[in-house]
């Protein structure tokens, strides 16, 4: 720890020596030469902001959506499926630790962004501010919301900030999992009575569209999109990823029988499916606070938080060791 | 049903039961660490309990599955204990349940251990390693809870006072467990209950909390006479095998 504070004033010294545009200079370098930038490493305030909103909200994301698959472990229908959804919601709750760690790192303490979630002026994955209603929805998240979160994710595997990089990594290895646990649930109604069928279409109806806006707005509409790629924050753009996760879906669903709720999807001679454009009203009625569950979610947070004080506060001044 | 069956079931029913009540806390527990600690001991009893349902299926020999008796007994079929059925009512009441539990658990499957029966020895052996992390930790946060705020000792004070008159019911044997002592193949109660006494005095007078005196008790569960707690438990558990019977899952 100590050496680490040196390390940081020696950089502060050595920093207030060399001019602002110096800096910036070397900064972008090693961004341009695919060296990762680490926590004690000069970066411009707008590559810090980017990455605490960013970070803070992947890692809110994580713990708001134990909520929607939380809501359906009690009533999972087997031993087995009640175990690998415990399995999953624990991992995810898992990937906040990672990211409220990795987040930590940019000089915000996990309790600020926590303070920032509940004042609103953080956010979180708007998809999980839709209901999770029959079981079905359970393989539709996994499935499809793991699913495009995995397809941003494996590109952020190679974002430049070290901490969030390697943050990733670890987060991608059992992402693939989830995604196929959502999978199999799937499949496994499309192999059963009508009623489970008609459950399982009625979960990708619901949760197509959600999991297409996941990728955010269309590039052109993005206005964060240009800083974020020039410094390699992000790595694919929006439209760039959402196609790719539509052209990889499509045909998994086609092959157990589901049929995409749009009735202009077209396979283009680049193999590249095209779709109807996504209502962008309903997007941003949800992101700004308008989703069926927007409150319900943030409510839940803030009780269970509020109600868990005295515990923490307990924690904080006893040690049984 | 075989008594030895029946004396599977009540292990196999402690452990599902209590797994509910902590997958019910999932997401709401006071700091995320924690979330994920709760929801690891859930999987693990829910571990437990598959395993032990399995082998109940299989000795039965009516081609059910563990499914079909987690999913398809009514309240009078559980053989679980009242205790774990009680509700979540706040952190302390979870801690103290799960607390009284672990300690159970400890010696209990300590004594299997050494268990005539291969199945129940094995099964043992394979637990003991999770159910000693189980006690360590919430023996931890009795001694967190008791020498932290009034305020957190007074709640958890008050929990142990609750839940108090349920934890007798572990100890007290019925005929099928009379039955398993004397053969070899169940644990010997009289020893879990002097080694659990024990356990629960150490912890307590770190802690700074008081033994109740009041010696009430409330049992049943064992014979599956339960609490109401059970049906509702039941209700939610089994939501979608009773609504859809001939659904695979």
């Amino acid at each position: 720890m100590l050496n680490r504070i040196v390390k940081a004033k020696y950089k502060t010294m050595e920093t207030s020596l060399i001019s602002q545009e110096e800096l910036l200079l070397e900064f972008e370098n090693k961004i341009n030469a695919e060296q990762k930038i680490e926590p004690l490493d000069w970066m411009p305030d707008e590559y810090r902001n980017h990455l605490i909103r960013q970070m803070s909200q992947h890692a809110h994301s994580e713990v708001i959506g134990m909520q929607p698959e939380g809501n359906w472990i009690t009533r999972a229908p087997s031993l087995r499926s009640k175990k690998i959804l415990l399995a999953k919601i624990q991992d995810e709750g898992g990937h906040g630790l990672y990211l409220y760690s990795a987040a930590e790192t940019l000089g915000v303490s996990r309790d600020q962004y926590i303070q920032w979630l509940h004042e609103g002026k953080a956010k979180y994955a708007s998809v999980f501010n839709y209901p999770a209603l029959t079981w079905a929805d359970m393989g539709a998240i996994g499935w499809l919301v793991d699913g495009a979160a995995i397809t941003n994710q494996v590109s952020l595997q190679r974002t430049s900030y070290g901490p969030y990089s390697r943050a990733m990594v670890r987060i991608c290895k059992e992402e693939s999992f989830h995604q196929r646990q959502g999978y199999e649930i799937m499949w496994k109604m499309m192999e059963g009575t009508k009623d489970q069928q008609e459950m399982a279409q009625d979960a990708l109806n619901r949760w197509w569209w959600p999991a297409l806006m996941m990728f955010g707005p269309h590039d052109s509409d993005s206005p964060r999109t240009s800083n974020a790629m020039k410094w390699k924050i992000k790595r694919e753009t929006n439209d760039h990823l959402r196609q790719k996760f539509i052209n990889k879906t499509i045909p998994q669903a086609e092959l157990i029988g589901l049929k995409i709720p749009d009735s202009n999807v077209v396979k283009l001679s680049d193999e590249n499916y095209q779709t109807s454009d996504i209502n962008w009203d309903e997007f941003w009625k949800v992101v700004n606070g308008n989703g069926p569950c927007n409150e319900q979610r943030l409510a839940h947070h803030i009780k269970y938080h509020n109600e868990g004080a005295w515990v923490r506060e307990s924690a904080s001044i006893s040690n049984p060791k | 049903m075989d008594k030895k069956l029946k004396y599977y079931l009540q292990i196999a029913d402690n452990a599902l039961i209590l797994s509910h009540r902590l997958s019910e806390y999932c997401s709401r527990a006071p700091f995320l660490e924690e979330d994920l600690a709760n929801t690891n001991v859930a999987l693990d009893l829910i571990g437990l309990a598959e395993s032990v349902l399995e082998e109940v299926a299989k000795q039965e020999g009516k081609g059910e599955c563990g499914d079909d008796l987690a999913y398809r007994r009514k309240e009078s079929e559980f053989l679980n204990v009242v205790l774990v059925e009680q509700p979540n009512e706040d952190f302390a009441h979870i801690m103290v349940r799960q607390f009284f539990t672990d300690a159970f658990n400890y010696y209990f499957f300590s004594e299997l251990c050494t268990s005539k029966d291969p199945f129940l020895s094995a099964l043992a052996k394979k637990s003991i390693k999770e159910i000693t992390y189980h006690l360590r930790r919430s023996s931890e946060w009795m001694i967190r809870l008791g020498k932290g705020t009034p305020e957190a000792s007074q709640k958890t004070q008050s929990a142990i006072d609750k839940l108090w008159k349920y934890t007798h019911e572990f100890f007290i044997e019925n005929s099928i467990e009379t039955e398993m002592i004397s053969k070899g193949i169940g644990a010997n109660l009289a020893s879990v209950h002097l080694n659990w006494k024990q356990k629960i005095s150490e912890i307590f007078y770190m802690a700074h909390f008081n033994i109740p005196t009041n010696d009430f008790v409330i049992k049943g569960g064992k014979e599956g006479a339960h609490s109401e707690n059970l049906g509702y438990i039941l209700c939610d558990m089994q939501y979608l095998p009773s609504k859809y019977p001939d659904a695979k899952w």
